[in-house]
């Protein structure tokens, strides 16, 4: 082996940032002043040909991307902390929502690129900091949506009419064997877990373990089911759905349910290897979306619900009125503060999550499972929890895009969905927070406002074909993003500072002998020992190349 | 029901259960082989099977009022789809994954489903410049007949089935015995051939084989190669059995294929075909459970019919992969540190 040079490190020092304090503040105003300009149409028509210009739907979309880039440049910019401040707070709860009184869509735009940031935030614990490939993410989105819809829609009277006109022998008695039954089986499974702990399970014990989850099964189906019949009698009264002040009760309930199913689906499948895992979730992202379509009865099949509640609140309307917005954009612009607070909510989890021990442990089976195990994370409670946080976020959201949108249908959370929430972590960047909000703009952006602005700029150009308007190519798009990121910058637009340190491991390693060369194993193949076969064909042993 | 009518019902599904098998055996081959060289799932596997079923929907189309023999008509296309599909896969491998050689497992499979997506769209546009989205395969005339139209043409084989009253179709029967040809050629080139023997050895272990003056790359090439021809070969056959077809619907035999592959134990040639036609029967069993849904007391879930059946593969993959995961035929391999 001839060494040319003794090769250094390259030292990444910190750069010194220029402060933009003003620059901030002048893009903040003129930004603000575009974008309100834009979306007043008695302004626009005394411009002339500016306001053509304006009008235009590209133009408009650039806008809006522009406005929404303030956010990013202070979170990224050195500035003075006031600064940061008046155009963060300014921009998301004064400009918007002003924008939002004369063009309902904006509102619209911002909630749901704030409900696309709080998937890629949950995927991206699931994929990012996790290492687990999940591909039918948005199953936990569907579950989180129906949860709220179901009860919170006409459909819910459809489901007591039906139990009271098919009510067979199920009455107060089958409350009382399935409340029974429940508490038995529970109890049996609460003893044969403290027993396990004690002695050994057999396959006696086990075989019972399983009798037992059977019989909490059936129970609980039968108290669900009496419940149900018993409750058959308020149909009528619940023609147009539950009450809506149980929304706040549905906002925790969805956040279970999500978990619960995060749970349910993650315990067969978390035992299995990164790429079998992406196959299994994809199916039971499908599994999910099918059972959708035919549970009829539950979720209307194909046609889907509508129309579904929002929350009511009379105070907020108030307010809102007296701020001059009209009625019908009333719930539009509690929903716009609701999903702030949450996705505040969420990001400070997340920062403090992957802080804390638990995020430290995901971190450690991303790395190197078999390492993780040996210094005692327990893998399977820990993947669980990732699971289940990644859930939860999904199915607060999706409950707020069921109330948002006031219609949803199987069709809403097919495979295309889960794959564009993954092409948003990518591009952001895989375990960076501020890069998955990052990515979820940008695609959210291009998804609801710049492909569908050129294709109707595209619309009116006689030499291309109607069908393959850029309208259409979103998968072209997020295969580009993915296949391009991969290749390019896998540590994606606004890196995490280890996550880089990490996929860039050769350029800037002199020596691997310090820190153990885990990627090895993520290569695939064996590796036997340090100093024999590495896995690589370009690695060497030793130390420099 | 009554027996009588039962039994011929069940052989027709099993067999047409078979048939469909004999698609998916071969797409899974692609998938496997594949694996075996690089513990990579193509994603995009699918994609180059379906571009093989739309060249063979082209050449179809082209000599559709030509008066040539409808048989020299079906090898040509499965050639042109073969060599398409074929340098496609290389392409995809050269240009997406070879860059990608050593990076965390995550990366390469990203990009797989990217190169999926993009190539999708990309047969959409190029049919799409047409003004043709559906494609509907018109065969050589023939091709849709009964096996066994009268009696007196009537194979002993074709007689028999007959009697019991199942009936097969003409391209049914082309298609297992393309299918048949394409397994005895590619066990040839596998087990006894130079070729066949440096790809297990790559696959076995590709550092060694290096090592051993095999060239690595190229054998992936050629394994890539191999693997889209195959994928050619099924998408032609796909493209007969169902005639429509678009540029996405590579997607579910995809998927089902995979788990053929994964059912037979991912990386192991004969368990690609015996998963194959285990999903197959197993799929085509679920598409007619409607009959038997009264049996089982699932009225309360709705219509149990032809959605369901695409669920199926998936819980037979979860229920596999718990208690078997090498598969059926596989070999397990234990991580060592």
């Amino acid at each position: 082996m001839t060494v040319a040079s003794p090769v250094k490190p390259a030292v990444r020092r910190p750069l010194v940032k220029p402060d933009r304090t003003v620059w901030l503040v002048l893009f903040f105003v003129v930004t603000s002043i575009l974008l309100l300009v834009s979306h007043e149409t008695d302004v626009m028509k005394n411009l002339g040909a500016l306001g053509d210009v304006l009008r235009n739907k590209v133009v408009e979309a650039l806008v809006v991307s522009l406005f929404l880039a303030n956010v990013l440049f202070a979170y990224l910019w050195k500035a003075a902390n006031w600064a940061k401040l008046l155009v963060g707070i300014g921009s998301l709860l004064f400009v918007l929502p002003l924008a939002g009184q004369a063009d309902t869509s904006l509102l619209d735009l911002s909630i749901q690129i704030m409900i696309f940031a709080a998937l890629a935030l949950g995927l991206n614990i699931v994929v990012g900091l996790a290492g687990l490939l999940d591909l039918g993410y948005v199953a936990f989105f569907a579950v989180g949506a129906y949860t709220w819809s179901i009860f919170g829609s006409p459909r819910f009277s459809e489901v007591l009419k039906y139990y009271g006109a098919n009510a067979g022998s199920t009455g107060s008695g089958t409350l009382v064997i399935g409340l029974v039954l429940t508490a038995v089986a529970a109890g049996s499974m609460l003893y044969i877990r403290g027993m396990h702990g004690r002695v050994a399970p057999t396959t006696l014990s086990n075989l019972s373990f399983l009798l037992a989850g059977f019989g909490l099964l059936s129970g609980i189906i039968l108290v669900g089911r009496s419940i149900l019949v018993l409750a058959s009698g308020s149909a009528e009264a619940l023609a147009n759905g539950i009450n809506p002040g149980f929304f706040w009760l549905f906002l925790a309930l969805s956040v279970m349910t999500a978990a619960l199913v995060g749970v349910l689906i993650g315990l067969p499948v978390l035992k299995l290897k990164g790429d079998y895992l992406a196959i299994i979730t994809l199916g039971l992202g499908e599994v999910i979306r099918v059972l959708a379509n035919n549970l009829g009865l539950y979720t209307a099949g194909s046609q889907g619900i509508t129309p579904i509640a929002s929350a009511s609140v009379p105070w907020f309307n108030s307010l809102a009125g007296a701020l001059g917005f009209r009625p019908e954009q009333y719930y539009l612009l509690f929903l716009y503060v609701l999903v702030l607070i949450v996705i505040a909510v969420i990001l400070l989890v997340n920062v403090r999550l992957d802080n804390s021990r638990i995020g430290r442990a995901w971190i450690a089976i991303r790395d190197d499972e078999i390492a993780a195990q040996a210094m005692g994370v327990p893998l399977m409670q820990t993947k669980l929890i990732a699971f289940a946080t990644g859930a939860s976020f999904a199915g607060v959201m999706g409950m707020i895009f069921a109330a948002k949108q006031t219609f949803i249908s199987p069709e809403s959370f097919n495979l295309l969905q889960s794959i564009t929430v993954l092409s948003m972590v990518v591009l952001g960047g895989m375990g960076s927070f501020s890069g998955v909000i990052l990515g979820a703009a940008v695609v959210t952006l291009l998804n609801l406002r710049i492909l569908p602005g050129l294709g109707e700029a595209s619309a009116n150009v006689s030499w291309i074909p109607q069908e393959v308007n850029p309208a259409n190519f979103n998968r072209f798009i997020f295969g580009s993003i993915l296949v391009a990121m991969m290749l390019l910058r896998p540590e994606g637009l606004l890196p995490n500072a280890r996550r880089t340190r990490e996929l860039h491991h050769e350029d800037d390693q002199e020596d691997e002998s310090a820190d153990g060369n885990a990627s090895g194993l993520k290569a695939g193949g064996d590796v036997y020992s340090a100093g024999l076969a590495t896995i690589k064909e370009d690695d060497k042993t030793g130390g420099s190349r | 029901m009554e027996l009588s009518v039962l039994l011929p019902f069940i052989v027709n599904v099993i067999i047409g259960g078979l048939v469909l098998g004999f698609v998916y055996a071969i797409i899974a081959l692609g998938y496997t082989m594949v694996y075996g060289v690089l513990q990579l799932i193509n994603f995009a596997h699918s994609e180059v099977f379906i571009t093989g079923a739309v060249v063979g929907f082209e050449v179809f189309r082209i000599l559709q009022n030509s008066a040539m023999n409808g048989y020299l008509k079906l090898l040509i296309a499965l050639v042109a789809a073969m060599i398409v599909s074929g340098l496609l896969n290389v392409l995809i491998e050269r240009l997406a994954y070879r860059p990608l050689r050593g990076a965390p497992r995550l990366v390469p499979l990203i990009t797989a489903i990217g190169v999926s997506l993009i190539l999708q769209d990309t047969l959409r546009f190029l049919e799409g410049l047409q003004g043709r989205f559906d494609l509907t395969y018109t065969l050589p005339t023939g091709f849709a007949d009964k096996f066994c139209s009268t009696t007196s043409s009537c194979a002993p084989l074709g007689n028999f089935l007959r009697t019991i009253g199942v009936d097969v179709q003409l391209k049914d029967v082309i298609l297992v015995i393309v299918a048949l040809v394409s397994l005895g050629v590619l066990n040839y080139v596998v087990n006894r051939t130079r070729l066949g023997k440096a790809i297990r050895a790559v696959s076995q272990d590709r550092v060694t084989a290096g090592l051993m003056g095999i060239d690595s790359n190229l054998m992936i090439s050629a394994t890539f190669l191999i693997g889209g021809a195959l994928g050619g070969v099924s998408g032609v056959l796909f493209g007969m059995k169902f005639g429509t077809i678009n540029a996405y619907s590579g997607f579910d035999p995809g998927i089902i294929a995979f788990t053929a592959a994964v059912l037979g134990g991912i990386g192991s040639i004969p368990g690609a075909v015996l998963g194959g036609l285990l999903l197959g029967v197993i799929q085509n069993l679920i598409g007619v459970t409607n009959i038997f849904g009264n049996l089982l007391g699932l009225a309360n879930l709705g219509t149990i019919d032809a959605s369901y059946s695409k669920i199926g593969p998936f819980i037979v993959l979860v229920l596999i992969l718990i208690f078997k995961p090498t598969g059926l035929l596989g070999k397990s391999n234990v991580e060592k540190v």
